[in-house]
């Protein structure tokens, strides 16, 4: 299943967006019930069903067939599912349970709809590099089209009602994936994470002790989804954003400035490793092709475009590992044939 | 050298921080175990057991739930006020009035504000009316269906194409 997609690049690794050195993309994501029927959590199969249908129904009138597909969850072999969460079309979540769960996905990936999530429906948009409002645009065109088919559970206090409260009011969470590797390096990740929390943002991302580093991708979203209106929690991320990339340029420069070769040498190096390794871990992978992002953000290894780089991020996954060369492989397989893949990739076959 | 927080026994690797308001969140993990919680890949989106935090937020009492909370019952879904503290989780949009008394405060706390003040529905209330007559004809095409009631099925699936056809 969805060999079209396992040989091309996701859209939102692009790289064609704004900002698109620094920020990988930029997602938003509307939560909606349907009134007068039980939360997906707590629903019976039947609810779970009948909602289902609503949702299908509303798709089919408003024409969202002829740009997309709609497919049901209990036919995804395991495989493809962690493929489909590796490109981020569903969620870790979506998967631990099929019961009357079903995923629509625009065939430019520039949308999807989860059906039966933890709300009955979950509305996500992708953009590369930065491009929230973009993707906010999209995001509520869609949810504009449902809407004037489907009933929401909606409360003039409280706004669009969810099942976790978290959610409640805008239903709106609007994200961008962004690489920090000049920050990390200089230590000053910490403070920046600690100042973004305190306007209401919530910074998600995986750091090591000292510079044992996974990839340097961080997930930064608004917190809070009640009280504010939509553009305002797009916009204050947006800026925030900024910001942020201004923080980043400013390590990147320090690096230049204050440790040159060094900073040259461990990309070369991470390089040199991806261009001659033969076995390669996803987490070693990751870090080297961080280091190698950073020497093309930075014009040191100005040979190669950030599409690739960020598109070999993405193959090295293990699902689309194995979705690309069409065959289940054990661990130590993997680590082989995907250091192989990056030197093929990297090398422009 | 730290200890993974979940086996206790290899080194923690990873290490997962979150803020939320002004609690950090900090899990310390060896890969394995971070595989297990599904965060071996930064390309993820990372699940994070924001309900546990919530839970802690609707603080329990040290002498219990009063008799009233014990008593809150949402009418639409029959979920407790204490199964809601439990999981995090709303049963249903009755839940919001149900629990009304307990949710400005919680919401507060959650968002620093606890009124919506974005968009509504695009649907306006008189444009819904045709859409529940129609909801309310599928579902009885649904039990029809169900029944073996092919007669009535026949009936309500003119009814239903009539209605559709009206709005194009």
């Amino acid at each position: 299943m969805f060999e079209d997609l396992v040989q091309k690049p996701a859209k939102w690794l692009e790289a064609d967006g704004e900002e698109s050195s620094i920020v990988v993309s930029s997602r938003v994501r509307i939560a909606r019930n349907i009134a007068n029927l039980e939360y997906p959590g707590r629903a019976s199969s039947d609810i779970r069903s009948r909602a289902k249908d609503f949702i299908q129904m509303a798709l089919q009138e408003k024409g969202f067939f002829e740009v997309g597909k709609l497919y049901d969850s209990q036919s995804i072999p395991d495989l493809d599912r962690h493929f489909l969460i590796e490109r981020h079309l569903i969620s870790p979540e979506f998967m631990s349970d099929r019961d009357n769960r079903a995923f629509y996905i625009r065939n430019d990936e520039s949308a999807s709809v989860m059906i039966n999530e933890e709300d009955h429906l979950r509305i996500q948009t992708f953009q590369s590099g930065l491009e929230t409002v973009q993707a906010a645009r999209l995001a509520e065109l869609i949810d504009g089209q449902l809407g004037e088919r489907l009933e929401y559970d909606y409360n003039k206090d409280y706004g669009f009602l969810t099942s976790c409260p978290t959610n409640v009011g805008t239903g709106l969470r609007a994200s961008v994936l962004i690489h920090l590797p000049g920050l990390v390096l200089t230590n000053e990740i910490d403070a920046v994470i600690s100042q973004i929390t305190k306007v209401g943002l919530a910074v998600r991302g995986f750091y090591g002790e000292g510079t044992d580093v996974l990839g340097n991708l961080f997930q930064i979203s608004n917190q809070t989804t009640l009280g504010r209106k939509e553009e305002d929690i797009v916009s204050s991320l947006e800026e925030v954003t900024r910001q942020l990339i201004g923080h980043e340029e400013n390590a990147r420069m320090t690096l230049i400035k204050d440790a040159g070769d060094e900073i040259k040498d461990k990309i070369w190096r991470a390089y040199g490793i991806l261009m001659n390794a033969r076995v390669l871990s996803s987490e070693e992978a990751m870090n080297l092709l961080s280091a190698v992002r950073l020497g093309v953000a930075m014009g040191i290894l100005d040979m190669l475009p950030t599409r690739l780089v960020n598109e070999v991020m993405l193959l090295v996954q293990p699902a689309h590992l194995q979705k690309l060369l069409k065959e289940e492989l054990s661990s130590s397989e993997r680590d082989s044939r995907r250091a192989e893949l990056v030197r093929n990739k990297l090398s422009g076959r | 050298m730290k200890l993974c927080e979940d086996c206790h026994e290899r080194e923690a690797t990873i290490h997962l921080t979150q803020v939320v308001g002004n609690k950090q969140i900090v899990l310390n993990l060896c890969s394995q175990c971070a595989a297990k919680r599904g965060f071996d890949n930064p390309l993820k989106n990372v699940p994070f057991p924001l309900g546990d935090f919530l839970s802690s937020m609707v603080e329990k009492s040290p002498s219990g739930d009063s008799e009233a909370l014990q008593k809150l019952v949402c009418s639409g879904c029959g979920m407790t006020f204490s199964e809601f503290r439990n999981t995090g989780r709303f049963g249903c949009g009755k839940c919001y009035e149900a629990f009304h008394a307990q949710l400005d405060e919680l919401l507060r706390k959650v968002h620093g504000a606890n009124r919506h003040s974005g968009k509504f529905p695009s649907g306006s209330p008189e444009r819904m009316q045709p859409l529940r007559e129609e909801r309310k004809l599928q579902e009885e095409l649904r039990s029809a269906i169900e029944t073996e009631d092919f007669e009535k099925a026949a009936e309500l699936r003119d009814r239903l194409k009539a209605m559709t056809a009206d709005k194009h």
